[in-house]
């Protein structure tokens, strides 16, 4: 007579097939899941719907708590490669640039145009604060960030600031990748702030809003707010709009956090955060199109009209991109 | 039979978390505890600043070569952006990946998974990890300013500040942080197990020499079978002898001379688990030696 328990013999019938996918998945944790031929890659999902049928077998028959646990990670491995999303890179940042980050751009369109809004405001009440009383200059913008453009300064210092070339040729990939990672850091830094019930990202933006205002109006003062105005927006417009972009997504969290809606609280910072998430993937791409044009395009055209060309350019091209009509049409066959 | 099959898990266990797969098996997860989270950051942390470390030496070392020209810039702008990619990428790219953990989280066996169970996207490990900024390098930068001229009350407003956010974890059933709270994920354990020798397979005779009643047998429930199986498995002698001696005590069993209590245990953890997974088989699982079925 066979004296082996039923979930020993159990045990035994389907071993091997445990066995085989533990392979496979170790294989693919050691290397990765191309190394494995098609056969192989094919055998996964059986093999993991065979492990999940007798992961409910061994629960309802079987008392070796051992077994149990083993065929619980076992499955649990399974499922994580199963239905893990595998899509190639390649075709993730396609759809990212054609449908993600757009469509998620204009779905913040409301939280846009607060950030905005508080931008222009705090420059507007910085520039009418420092135009009355050059005092209140210092107040917004740090000596440092200054770099000698005070209202102190003569109007002939003023414009050689506009078009000198302070860094010398060789400095200006330096100069171009600091203000990147300067201005990224920044952006990361407003994003995640919205967290804290949307007022420190606020803050971050009329900050930001008032130094530009203040420098401004030390500009207009003296008659050059045109050469100023081209000086800043030829990087400015792609640099403040990532910028606005990224606070309007952290306070789309610190909103929905804060008035959940019909949703619950965790699932409406859930769907807040994912999407400011996409968002932000993008603001550090046009931040990095912003160094550029700052760091390059800023020191080598020192033309006012043709700064002004580029700056009304990239407006038109960054509001073409995020804000035409639907794309769900046109982005899908990719 | 599907809610007796629950029953495995102790209401007390906290940590467990039903994963239903589109089969409809519930997976039942372990959450991360805080430590083993914590412990991952400072491996993950000790790397990072490892590697900043060797990109700065290797920095300095090209830089103390070269005049301040177009190397230099160069050299520059790999610092730069090298110090950029670790601080904010670090865990983004690692998470990305087939594994969803970072090497720290995989020392650690752990990995971040979708709180509902679907594929983690990229905008998740993005979302989760955009907050460190605020839960980590703020409390860091924090921690090495030392709060020098600054009024006191900033600094004890700084400490509140970054406490709610280095304690989150602490403070929700999910041991969620912030991060994970707006990118809809959690930490959960993912061991790699092997699959041990089933204890009755080794001594097949020992069942037949010990015979036991079905009044000795129906002492126990699975609750203490699976009790028995760890002493089994963990082979400690002086526990196995206490045990042992317990077992004989309740069931009213005379010990043998040549009876090893090692013998002794495997023999009735077999009889034991045979009666009850005959037991189980018509639809009685009984729990504990409480269990009156």
């Amino acid at each position: 007579m066979d004296t082996t328990l039923r979930s020993l013999r159990f045990r035994r019938e389907r071993e091997e097939s445990w066995r085989q996918l533990e392979t496979l998945l170790a294989q693919i944790d050691r290397r990765s899941a191309t190394s494995l031929s098609d056969d192989e890659m094919l055998a996964i999902p059986a093999l993991y719907r065979q492990a999940l049928s007798s992961l409910s077998v061994a629960r309802a028959t079987s008392l070796d708590s051992a077994l149990v646990d083993y065929l619980e990670s076992l499955c649990a491995r399974a499922y994580f490669f199963v239905y893990g999303a595998r899509t190639p890179l390649r075709e993730r940042v396609g759809s990212f640039f054609a449908q993600d980050w757009p469509s998620a751009v204009k779905l913040l369109w409301r939280e846009t145009l607060v950030a905005a809004l508080i931008t222009f405001a705090s420059a507007f009440t910085a520039y009418l604060l420092v135009s009355a009383d050059p005092d209140w200059y210092s107040a917004f913008v740090s000596s440092e960030m200054a770099g000698g453009r005070d209202p102190s300064a003569s109007t002939q210092a003023l414009r050689e600031t506009l078009y000198a070339d302070p860094e010398g040729k060789t400095g200006l990939s330096v100069f171009a990748t600091f203000l990147f990672t300067h201005n990224a850091q920044i952006a990361i830094f407003a994003f995640a702030l919205g967290f804290a019930f949307c007022l420190p990202s606020s803050m971050l933006l009329a900050y930001n809003g008032c130094a530009l205002g203040a420098m401004f109006a030390v500009f207009a003062a003296r008659g050059l707010a045109l050469e100023f105005a081209g000086w800043i927006f030829i990087h400015g417009v792609t640099e403040l709009l990532a910028i606005i972009l990224a606070g309007a997504a952290g306070l789309r969290i610190g909103w929905s956090i804060a008035f959940p809606g019909s949703l619950s609280r965790l699932a409406a910072a859930e769907n807040a955060g994912r999407q400011g998430a996409t968002v932000m993937i993008g603001v550090v791409v046009m931040l990095f199109i912003a160094g550029l044009l700052e760091g390059f395009a800023r020191q080598l055209i020192t033309s006012d009209a043709l700064r002004w060309t580029i700056a009304c350019a990239t407006a038109a091209a960054w509001g073409a991109y995020f804000y035409r009509g639907d794309r769900r049409g046109i982005a899908s066959p990719r | 039979m599907a809610s007796l099959a629950l029953d495995k898990t102790p209401a007390s266990d906290s940590s467990v978390r039903a994963l239903v797969t589109p089969e409809g098996v519930d997976l039942r997860v372990h959450l991360a505890t805080f430590s083993e989270r914590g412990i991952a950051l400072m491996i993950d942390l000790a790397i990072i600043v490892g590697s900043l470390i060797a990109l700065t030496l290797a920095v300095a070392s090209v830089f103390s070569t070269s005049e301040f020209g177009e190397s230099g810039a160069i050299v520059q702008i790999v610092w730069l952006l090298g110090f950029f990619v670790l601080r904010n990428f670090y865990f983004t790219l690692f998470e990305c990946g087939g594994r969803a953990a970072t090497p720290g989280k995989r020392l650690m066996g752990l990995r971040v998974v979708s709180r509902n169970g679907a594929a983690l996207t990229a905008d998740a490990v993005v979302a989760r990890n955009a907050m460190r900024e605020l839960e980590l390098y703020m409390p860091l930068i924090f921690l090495i300013s030392r709060g020098a001229g600054i009024d006191a009350l900033i600094i004890l407003s700084g400490i509140v500040w970054c406490g709610i956010f280095v304690l989150f974890p602490l403070f929700n059933r999910d041991r969620l942080r912030a991060g994970d709270m707006i990118a809809g994920t959690w930490v959960l354990k993912a061991p790699k197990q092997t699959l041990l020798p089933d204890l009755t397979s080794d001594r097949p005779s020992m069942e037949v020499q010990l015979v036991f009643t079905t009044a000795q047998l129906d002492v126990y429930g699975v609750k203490e079978l699976q009790v028995l199986e760890t002493v089994l498995r963990t082979a400690d002698a002086a526990a196995m002898t206490a045990v042992a001696d317990r077992i004989r005590k309740k069931i009213g069993w005379s010990a043998r001379a040549s009876e090893a209590d090692p013998e002794f245990l495997s023999a009735y953890y077999a009889s034991l688990r045979r009666r009850l997974e005959q037991r189980l088989l018509f639809g009685v699982r009984k729990r504990d030696k409480h269990d009156k079925t």
